[in-house]
């Protein structure tokens, strides 16, 4: 296919540096945030803030990569890549490290990478490459084959257990089910009958959650029940949002993660921390970039040049929107805490390095679009 | 390159142009749902905001209670009775705490205890948030909470003082414990308002004077992170600590008394006759007040509780035991003061006194042949006696008991008083319905019936004929240095009542009490060195024939008394001592006033009491830990 040089910054347009410039303006709030936090992660003797830097330098690398790539050629071996994925996430379920009775974690050498990450991408890619190949319609097709596409990965996640990730998996698939699977009147019919199935569906996923998650979800709905219990992180986390006030109590200043009274500040409630010394106005500002974010990354959508880069690019901002959304959500109280990091500021090397990537191929659509115009 | 469209089937154009039309609809519904989330941030930050900001506040400061240092005790010569020791506490704060069980399951593991322990001190100690687990660990215990203090939210070990009596056991009764405040006490005029956890005097010294020694608690707001350790002081209001206290005792006299009862059940009271300074006030089976007042287990409680010994009991004011013959002095002032006696007539005692069908007894069985009332005092016949209370009747006897002070508290500065009884036909109509029967009246000259007296109103009787008939009421307190400046108030003894008694007749009792000593029932209280006055009393416990030989069962045998002063023309001292089931006064009671008063006046001859701003004021203020002997 087509040869392409390396991104020089001096070829961008004004499109892309607003791109690039909302995704370098998350992730420094992001390291403003780990930085406010201070202390090593687990003991280590670096500052969360500097590894975080080194994750997102690799993570720039790789979108330089995933930007210079031909996407055709990845989505061609996408069955490849997603195949190597499941095949790792076995492995880490027979040889992972656990943290808390999770085993989502593979060690390779020094540093331990979370194959799920990287399931997420070549999902995104196998969806992307079956629906712009398969035009014709039919539930078989359209609907139940991706399906079963995405069930072994689903299934390997949930099992580790990391709802989180599973469901953001199933995200892509809903996503690209919503946009390309069915059609309207199908779509009518599918909610429908998923309403009517959903007792059952949910008495066997129930059963199959881990006792930690069912009593995560069923804390959600009344987490004053039990301030000190299982209630607990959405409790400390609502009042750390809240009692950020219009302008927040300052850098340094949230005393809910200074005095630890809020738990995995540094991953999966760091818009708490955030909110918490930044306040309403703080708050607003980092949910507008996400916003201009997902925008952007719709308009990409919009303009792709071709079905798979509409499909890679839609797939690629619901997911991210998905995870955006719970995420926050479950930090004030509006979903149930199941354990999703937040994109570009969340500390992390497998999800930052792997959003990164994504934003790359995100950025590759943008590109390929304009080698087509005159 | 070619033209990517070229190896797309057809379809796809069409596919991409019906994909894109959907692009709209997720537009709005990210739109949405940004709108969505700041329309909660709105509510929680703006529309909250005050009540999460409290929460937070709520979440980080804690308000710790700062127990004061309760104030020290010294006796008459500054010897320290109770002072404060460092004790590592146990605290947990319940509301840093997610899971109680499991907490606790730790704690009993690390600390070798039993977990129901712990949660009965939970339970028991239930005083709002902040709950003291547990008293006095060992430094390897404190060490180890601290090292596992991140697997114990909310747990935390904190320095306190705690009371200790540097002397043991001695004076137990009348020093007294201190433990934490209870429920019923809060309500009580004396403890109103006090914070929940406070320590505060349970008996003895420490409870009557818990106001003046118990000092005020001060207070910290302290930041703490979510494991509920301290991270930081916000303010402090510091604790006050108690005055300091000098009691009238004299240690030295305290400590012998409480030997010479060794293992005796009994008491012995020591008071000065011309101010009612207690000088000795012990009481045995005695007990263990640093075990008490670090709290004991509920084991050991019940072990306390159940001994029929009764070891809490102070009997020196509690005990209350027919006065026998030692209430002969009563009866000897009530006949006196009766205008028709004749102290010079004799009565006849041939050993026995009936009265309608039934005979009362003299101690001695041949009689004492025909007495007078000195004879009759000296050589404590009975028959005189019975003769003189059928003679009188119950009236002036019950005026004259109560004229010395019995049958109500003698109002000595201490808890738990009892006040004794004494019988009179009202008393029988209000208290059992029934009529008073000549008999009893009979019973009653000798100090038998239901006549009732304590230790301590006995000794009081005889420092009045000690001090002339003038009554002092007897206190503990000699003073108080104030905490911080370090001032001594002298407290000065209460205004005696003045005598009731004539000096003639006054003078013919003294006669008589210092020949019982010299040649009657308390030979053996006779001493080279000082001359002693007494009378002694062996009060029957049951009607046996013979009550105090070897073979009769220790329960069954009498017991003893004996009440005396020293020495004769001015008495310094007033003693009473009773042993219960001891057998014979003269034997048993009276060697030991005998070798007390002995010691008391070596003291004074040796070393006489400093006045007391000297030796008060010479100590600067501010806490001794170190006793100082005068």
């Amino acid at each position: 296919m087509g040869e392409q040089g390396l991104l020089r910054p001096r070829d961008f347009d004004g499109f892309e540096w607003g791109f690039v410039g909302v995704i370098a303006a998350l992730a420094c709030l992001g390291l403003l945030t780990l930085y406010s936090m201070g202390g090593g992660a687990g003991g280590s003797p670096w500052p969360m803030y500097w590894k975080q830097i080194i994750w997102l330098g690799v993570g720039s690398a790789a979108f330089l990569v995933m930007a210079s790539l031909d996407y055709h050629a990845l989505a061609r071996w996408s069955y490849l890549l997603y195949g190597a994925g499941l095949v790792l996430l076995v492995v880490a379920m027979f040889f992972g490290q656990g943290v808390r009775g999770a085993q989502r974690w593979l060690a390779l050498g020094p540093v331990r990478v979370q194959p799920s990450e990287f399931v997420k991408i070549s999902l995104l890619l196998v969806l992307a490459f079956h629906y712009s190949s398969q035009t014709k319609p039919g539930w078989w097709i359209r609907v139940i084959l991706p399906g079963l596409i995405v069930l072994p990965g689903f299934v390997l996640i949930l099992k580790q257990p990391d709802l989180g990730t599973s469901l953001s998996l199933l995200s892509i698939y809903v996503t690209l089910l919503l946009v390309v699977g069915v059609k309207s009147r199908a779509f009518g019919v599918m909610v429908l009958s998923a309403l009517m199935i959903f007792p059952f569906v949910w008495g066997g996923l129930w059963s199959s959650l881990h006792f930690y998650q069912q009593e995560r979800i069923l804390s959600f709905v009344n987490p004053q029940y039990d301030p000190g219990g299982h209630g607990y992180q959405g409790l400390q986390s609502r009042i750390a949002v809240g009692s950020g006030g219009l302008i927040g109590k300052g850098f340094y200043g949230g005393t809910q993660t200074q005095f630890q009274f809020l738990p995995e500040g540094h991953t999966d409630f760091i818009f708490a921390v955030f909110a918490e010394e930044w306040g309403f106005l703080g708050g607003v500002l980092l949910l507008g970039l996400f916003l201009a974010l997902f925008l952007l990354g719709l308009e990409i959508a919009t303009k792709a040049k071709d079905l798979l880069g509409a499909l890679l690019a839609i797939g690629f901002v619901g997911m991210m929107a998905f995870n955006t959304v719970v995420n926050v959500g479950m930090t004030v109280g509006l979903a149930p805490i199941v354990g999703i990091p937040l994109p570009l500021l969340s500390y992390g090397g497998s999800t930052t390095i792997m959003t990164m990537a994504g934003l790359g191929l995100l950025f590759n659509v943008k590109r390929r679009r304009l080698m087509f115009l005159p | 390159m070619t033209a990517a469209g070229a190896h797309h089937p057809g379809g796809q154009a069409a596919a991409l142009d019906a994909v894109r039309r959907r692009f709209l609809f997720l537009k709005i519904g990210v739109c949405c749902l940004a709108g969505l989330l700041i329309l909660r941030l709105w509510q929680l930050q703006i529309l909250d905001g005050t009540h999460y900001q409290t929460l937070s506040q709520d979440n980080r400061t804690r308000s710790i209670l700062l127990h004061p240092v309760r104030g020290l005790i010294y006796d008459r010569q500054g010897v320290l009775l109770a002072n404060n020791v460092p004790s590592f506490n146990l605290y947990v704060q319940l509301d840093d705490v997610p899971n109680r069980e499991a907490l606790l399951l730790k704690l009993a593991d690390l600390l070798s205890l039993d977990e129901r322990v712990l949660l009965r001190n939970m339970r028991d100690n239930d005083q709002g948030p902040r709950v003291r687990l547990k008293q006095g660990l060992t430094l390897k215990e404190a060490a180890l909470v601290e090292s596992h203090r991140f697997d114990l939210p909310g747990v935390g070990v904190h320095p306190e003082a705690q009371r200790n009596n540097p002397q043991g056991a001695y004076a137990a009764h009348l020093l007294g414990y201190v433990g934490s405040v209870s429920e019923t006490q809060l309500t009580q005029e004396a403890f109103r308002g006090l914070p929940r956890s406070s320590i505060v005097g349970q008996s003895g010294v420490e409870r009557a004077y818990d106001r003046i020694l118990r000092g005020r608690a001060g207070s910290k707001l302290i930041e703490v992170d979510a494991l509920g350790h301290e991270k930081r002081m916000v303010s402090v209001e510091k604790p006050r600590a108690g005055h300091d206290m000098y009691l009238t005792i004299d240690f030295r006299l305290q400590q012998l008394a409480e030997e010479l009862l060794g293992e005796r059940v009994g008491a012995m009271v020591a008071l000065e006759p011309h101010t009612g300074a207690i000088l000795a006030l012990a009481s045995r089976p005695g007990f263990d007040p640093n075990a008490l007042s670090r709290g004991l287990s509920t084991e050991g409680w019940n072990a306390v509780q159940r001994d029929a010994r009764h070891p809490l009991m102070n009997r020196a004011i509690q005990g209350q035991y027919p006065p026998a013959s030692t209430f002969k002095i009563i009866m000897a002032a009530a006949a006196l003061e009766t205008e028709a006696f004749d102290r010079a007539a004799t009565l006849p005692c041939a050993g026995s006194f009936r009265m309608g069908r039934r005979t009362y007894r003299d101690w001695k069985a041949g009689g004492h042949g025909a007495v007078n009332l000195h004879q009759a005092l000296v050589h404590s016949c009975d028959v005189y006696f019975y003769r003189l209370g059928r003679r009188m009747g119950i009236e002036p006897i019950a005026a004259s008991a109560e004229r010395f002070g019995l049958g109500r508290p003698t109002g000595i500065d201490l808890p738990g008083e009892a006040k004794g009884i004494v019988p009179s036909p009202e008393w029988k109509q209000r208290m059992r319905g029934k009529p008073w029967y000549p008999g009893e009246t009979v019973s009653v000259s000798i100090g038998q019936g239901a006549l009732m007296v304590t230790p301590l109103q006995m000794a009081t009787v005889i420092a009045m004929i000690g001090n002339q008939g003038a009554a002092h009421t007897p206190h503990v307190v000699r003073g108080i240095r104030a905490r911080g400046s370090g001032a001594v108030e002298e407290w000065q003894p209460s205004a005696s009542a003045p005598s009731t008694l004539r000096p003639a007749h006054l003078q013919s009792i003294r006669a008589a009490l210092a020949e019982v000593v010299t040649k009657g029932t308390a030979r053996r209280a006779r001493s080279s060195r000082v001359a002693i006055a007494g009378k002694t009393g062996t009060a029957q416990v049951v009607a046996l024939r013979s009550t105090t030989g070897d073979d009769v069962p220790r329960e069954f045998r009498d017991h003893a008394w004996f009440v005396a002063y020293a020495p004769l023309d001015d008495p310094r001292l007033a003693v009473a001592v009773l042993i219960e089931h001891g057998g014979h006064g003269g034997s048993a009671a009276a060697p030991l006033a005998k070798k007390l008063i002995e010691a008391y006046m070596t003291y004074e001859s040796v070393a006489p009491p400093a006045p007391p701003k000297a030796s008060l004021s010479s100590r600067p203020s501010g806490p001794r830990e170190r006793p100082a002997h005068g």
